[in-house]
């Protein structure tokens, strides 16, 4: 058949906002996330932990809690069969404590029975013998002579440097500060849960929520002593990560009980188990320094920052890459010293939270912005406008940021939106202290603030960054449907919807079917950093891209002529003519590639000066934000949060919207309300009954800019989207909060006792 | 101890129930229906919101026993669950709306956000702004900042009252 007529694009693909591919099922409850799995063989596993920050294990007694009637094991280290031993970067963290523990909340046992309240009641029979250790609580003293060493290297996990420029730079106007940021918990609904179902042959298949199959897998599979093999895992449905699903939690714990009782075996934590079942984001301190000419620009700037780790490592050296290297956000400075570490405490682990290591740092930096701007009296907007990067500019590492970076551009776009009419009538509902009745509206001082930030995308310092796609292009009932498998984990943010689009502009067909998430194709990397849209969309075209060169040699052969493209779902000769559709050519068999795709590669910064092309690509946001202070009793309103953000090309611009304000929100949450409570130690505030985070009240109406800057380098253009959102409108909070009320407020959470000075 | 009670319009009855155990608990691990969700346990997050002879509970905080001879009605009996043929019209004008307007993320927020709405609807098919927030303010979600939420339930209203 040859005919000339035009093919039809395909709809749903990139730039569309095609609905996600498990709406329904999400709406209807029938979706199963990790915590809704069932088998009907299964039991019930619990975790004993440590009720001491640190302390000597000198016994355990499992005979009490092994009587229980319904009980099928209890397990400790002396149970692990492999490498007692698991962690991100560091293998530092035992699956079990052995010997000693370093932290209130640390696994010390486990119990596998036929209900989960008789796992419980079982657990609390184990007798523990402890002897307690002098604690390190105080990461400002981890690195003193007489501190407590929380392991035997020492309690410093990473320290970096950054030198650029003159070593002993001046200049006319100088201001300083020293800035505190509290413990933020990520707070995904869904809980730590997941099935280990053993195969009877030794290994075992686990159904589990996380962002990153395969390097849990690695994990797993070094503490039970097992191949790859056999240690098989399925992305089950997760409710929300945020980065607090990097490391494992209940995996291997699960996987322990069910190779040992032969069982499958269910896992699901409480939230009060969750507080202590994974990593939070770093508390900070840090004391930062500009100095600028009378004309506002900055001649240089220097900082401090000091992550408290929590008694394992997970990811903090990571964080402390990104607080030094991205700590003085999205500005254009000739001279820097950044001295950045990371500590062990006996705190609670931190590690992985959305923005990593740039929230934290964004506070301190824009809070110092405008301490800047007031005291040579200039506007707050005007003075980031003029020293924000610019496509070109080097940063404080001596990268050339080789796309856009729109710091005035966007900073400018928040100043000009609308801003909310002033109060008109008094309506409880939106005022600070809502319904509560704390104020007609006296006392209340409405406030205005602005930040800009930029973000690394993507895994840096030298990483091999890559992500794997497997796509299948086959008829199904006589029509073309693709199939695309990775390992990516969807986590909410909508990378299966992602996925289909690429599919369907790569190949011209409608029906994209996402396989399930699993370990029998390569690593997808992890679901963090903003990399998925980027990196395991870069695989997922490049896939498409082979399956499209495969079919075209299948076609030229079947054909017997050559020069032809795909249009569509139509084969296509170099004048134009349509010479076959897809279905003729696929009419044999499906046509199957799997592509390994990486970004450019990124490099290790140099030891001593912190200069390198750390990271592949930088994405930038600004938020304004308006509050109003009921300056007499602390409490805040916001009353509106509006955004503005290159994304580089939305793949699908209403996911994107709903990526910014869910981002914004738990920067909002940081800014105000969000704080784990951690006393000599003990976490004093583990429900989310004195844990807030915000709810629809708090939130306000958001205006939200979208800007498109292709970055040439990226796929299609893209630029990571998740994070920027949370770096710049917690600090933009803050701003306006101090606005209102003139105060300084050096530490976040803002509360309300620190907002009334008393 | 055995429990009978009608749910999503069905008699069942449940045996083994231990007597501490919540009606979220008996629905989602004795009678297969997990919808209603998990997520703190406590009466916080609203997850796990189902109606109770039509009044909208945190089936967390409900004991398993208090729904002796009670109706109850999960997310699942709200609509697109008696079959799998995908056909949109199943679903309720409330849940076709969460997904239309993009209110879906990780969607743990999502069934209690649903049976929530529903009753808020019922109740005042014209809810102004401040009005949905406040019925909504029992339901936490993390991932969307609740903007499209705030869509969902305006559109769901408007296809309800058309």
């Amino acid at each position: 058949m040859t005919t000339t007529e035009t093919s039809t694009r395909t709809s749903g693909g990139i730039g569309e906002s095609p609905l996600r591919p498990d709406g329904r099922l999400k709406v209807t409850g029938r979706f199963a996330y990790s915590s809704d799995l069932w088998h009907e063989d299964m039991v019930w596993g619990v975790t004993l932990r440590s009720p001491h920050p640190h302390a000597r294990i000198v016994a355990i007694d499992t005979t009490a809690a092994l009587a229980v009637p319904g009980v099928d094991a209890v397990l400790t280290a002396a149970d692990v069969p492999g490498r007692n031993a698991t962690g991100l970067e560091h293998q530092d963290t035992p699956a079990l404590a052995d010997e000693v523990v370093r932290y209130e909340g640390e696994p010390v046992a486990l119990v596998a029975a036929d209900h989960p309240e008789t796992a419980r009641r079982a657990a609390a029979r184990i007798v523990v013998t402890y002897e307690e250790l002098p604690a390190l609580t105080d990461p400002r003293r981890a690195l003193d002579e007489d501190a407590p060493q929380v392991h035997a290297q020492g309690n410093l996990v990473r320290e970096m440097h950054i030198r650029r420029g003159d070593p002993e730079p001046t200049a006319p106007v100088v201001v300083s500060l020293e800035f505190e940021v509290g413990m933020q918990d990520q707070a995904f609904l869904g809980p730590e849960s997941g099935l280990a179902i053993p195969d009877g042959e030794g290994g075992l298949d686990l159904h589990v929520a996380t962002q990153w199959l395969h390097v849990d897998q690695q994990q797993i599979q070094g503490v039970l002593g097992l191949g790859p093999e056999q240690v098989r895992l399925h992305l089950a449905g997760v409710g929300g990560a945020f980065g607090g699903r990097e490391d494992l939690s209940m995996h291997v714990h699960a996987s322990l009980l069910a190779l040992h009782t032969g069982r499958p075996v269910k896992m699901s934590y409480s939230r009060e188990e969750s507080f202590f079942g994974h990593v939070h984001r770093h508390p900070a301190w840090l004391r930062y320094e500009f100095g600028a000419d009378h004309d506002g620009r900055l001649r240089y700037a220097s900082a401090d920052i000091l992550f408290d780790g929590g008694a394992y490592a997970s990811s903090t050296g990571a964080v402390v890459g990104n607080g030094g290297t991205l700590g003085l956000g999205p500005y254009a400075i000739p001279n820097v010293r950044v001295d950045a570490r990371g500590v062990y405490t006996n705190n609670p682990p931190c590690g992985a939270m959305r923005g990593f290591g740039c929230v934290q740092a964004a506070f301190a930096h824009e809070a110092l912005m405008d301490e800047l701007a007031d005291r040579l009296g200039m506007d707050r907007v005007a003075i980031r406008a003029l020293n924000g990067m610019r496509e070109g500019d080097r940063n404080i590492t001596g990268q050339v940021i080789d796309s856009a970076a729109p710091v005035a551009e966007l900073i400018g776009i928040v100043r000009d939106l609308p801003l909310p009419a002033p109060r008109a009538e008094v309506d409880l509902r939106e005022l600070p202290g809502g319904v509560s009745n704390t104020t007609h509206g006296e006392g209340v001082v409405r406030g205005v603030g602005y930040a800009v930030t930029y973000k690394n995308v993507g895994f840096s310092e030298g990483f091999d960054d890559y992500s794997t796609a497997r796509v299948r292009l086959e008829l199904t009932g006589g029509e073309p449907v693709a199939t695309v498998h990775t390992a990516a984990a969807e986590v909410g943010q909508g990378l299966i919807t992602v996925e289909q689009q690429i599919c369907r502009t790569e190949l011209g067909v409608e029906r994209v079917v996402v396989h399930p998430k699993d370990t029998t194709v390569g690593s997808g990397g992890s679901t963090s950093a903003s990399r998925q849209t980027y990196v395991t969309g870069g695989a997922v075209k490049a896939a498409c891209e082979a399956v499209r060169t495969t079919v075209l040699a299948r076609a030229t052969e079947l054909l017997g002529r050559t020069g032809l493209h795909l249009d569509g779902d139509k084969v296509v000769s170099a004048t134009g003519e349509v010479v076959a559709g897809l279905a003729e050519v696929l009419a044999d068999g499906g046509v199957e590639e799997t592509v390994e795709w990486r970004h450019r590669p990124t490099h290790p910064i140099d030891p001593e000066t912190g200069q390198g092309d750390a990271h592949v690509q930088y994405a930038f946001s600004a938020h304004r934000a308006v509050v109003d202070v009921d300056v007499e009793l602390g409490l805040v309103k916001v009353v509106a949060l509006d955004t503005a953000q290159d994304v580089g090309k939305a793949i699908n611009p209403d996911a994107v919207v709903g990526q910014i304000h869910g981002g914004s929100a738990q920067g909002m949450g940081l800014a105000l309300m969000e704080e784990i409570v951690v006393t000599d130690g003990h976490v004093r505030n583990p429900s989310f009954t004195d844990y807030l985070i915000p709810t629809i009240l708090d939130m306000p109406p958001m205006q939200v800019e979208v800007l498109e800057y292709a970055d040439p380098h990226a796929p299609y253009g893209v630029r990571g989207v998740g994070e920027p959102p949370t770096i710049s409108s917690g600090p933009a909070v803050a701003a306006a909060v101090r606005a209102a009320t003139g105060k300084a407020l050096r530490r976040v959470p803002l509360r309300p006792e620190a907002i009334t000075g008393v | 101890m055995r429990i009978a009670l009608t749910v999503n319009g069905a008699r069942r009855e449940v045996d083994d129930v231990w007597e501490g155990e919540s009606l979220l608990y008996a629905l989602r691990e004795r009678m297969g229906l997990a919808g209603a969700k998990n997520a703190c346990e406590q009466g916080e997050c609203g997850s796990c919101t189902v109606y109770l002879d039509g009044l909208p509970v945190c089936s967390c905080l409900v004991a398993a026993g208090q729904a002796q001879d009670r109706e109850v009605t999960t997310v699942e009996g709200l609509g697109g669950s008696s079959e799998d043929s995908g056909d949109e019209a199943e679903l309720d004008p409330v849940q076709q709306a969460f997904v239309r307007c993009g209110a879906v993320q990780c969607g743990f927020c999502t069934p209690g956000l649903v049976v929530t709405t529903h009753d808020l609807i019922r109740r005042n098919p014209e809810p102004s702004d401040p009005e949905i927030r406040e019925a909504l303010a029992g339901n936490l979600c993390r991932c969307t900042g609740y903007e499209k939420i705030l869509d969902a339930v305006r559109s769901a209203a408007a296809e309800v009252r058309s």
